[in-house]
């Protein structure tokens, strides 16, 4: 399977998936740290892809989403933004309301 | 090399004219910016595709000597 194909499969097969630096119990890198804080606070259930660990997705993630940085999140198929847009989102209610819409908080 | 706070807006500036573009040097040490960039361009254009016209004003330099930029975008008030 190609980069591309992986990539694709991760992001349709999870509601929510952040591609980052480290993983979100130990983040690598202060944005992607940033957005994994922005995640535990909506109380989101997500499941979150290491780029350290796999330097095809790596690459590949960027390629993907036409976006140059890591982290980026993936909300039902659709690609939301690096830390930077999480935050503006995060500060405007923009992904509570998003989290309500799609039923995407933890459960129990 | 990291990159000078002017080269960035520079750049900036020539993709985007009418921008108003504040830089701030985070921690002083010429690495880690923050951009905040206004312009009538992005009326209208969703956040990731504001973002991108900044990427693209920098020419592929994000995520490599510039490696870290908070970016924030607006339209003019």
């Amino acid at each position: 399977m190609s980069a591309h194909e992986r990539i694709d499969e991760l992001v349709k097969n999870n509601d929510v998936v952040l591609f980052m630096k480290g993983s979100p119990l130990f983040p690598q890198c202060g944005f992607s740290s940033r957005a994994v804080a922005i995640l535990d606070h909506l109380n989101v259930e997500y499941a979150s892809v290491d780029v350290l660990q796999d330097m095809e997705i790596r690459q590949g993630i960027k390629d993907y989403s036409d976006w140059p940085t890591i982290p980026q999140l993936y909300v039902k198929g659709e690609f939301l933004g690096g830390s930077d847009i999480m935050m503006e989102m995060y500060e405007a209610g923009e992904l509570q309301e998003l989290v309500e819409q799609h039923g995407l908080a933890k459960t129990g | 090399m990291p990159m000078a706070a002017e080269d960035i807006e520079g750049m900036i500036k020539a993709a985007l004219p009418d921008a108003v573009v504040e830089i701030t040097d985070l921690r002083g040490d010429g690495d880690h910016y923050a951009a905040r960039v206004v312009s009538e361009t992005f009326r209208g254009m969703p956040r990731v595709k504001q973002h991108q016209a900044v990427y693209n004003a920098l020419g592929g330099r994000m995520g490599g000597v510039l490696h870290a930029l908070q970016l924030t975008t607006a339209v003019p008030e």
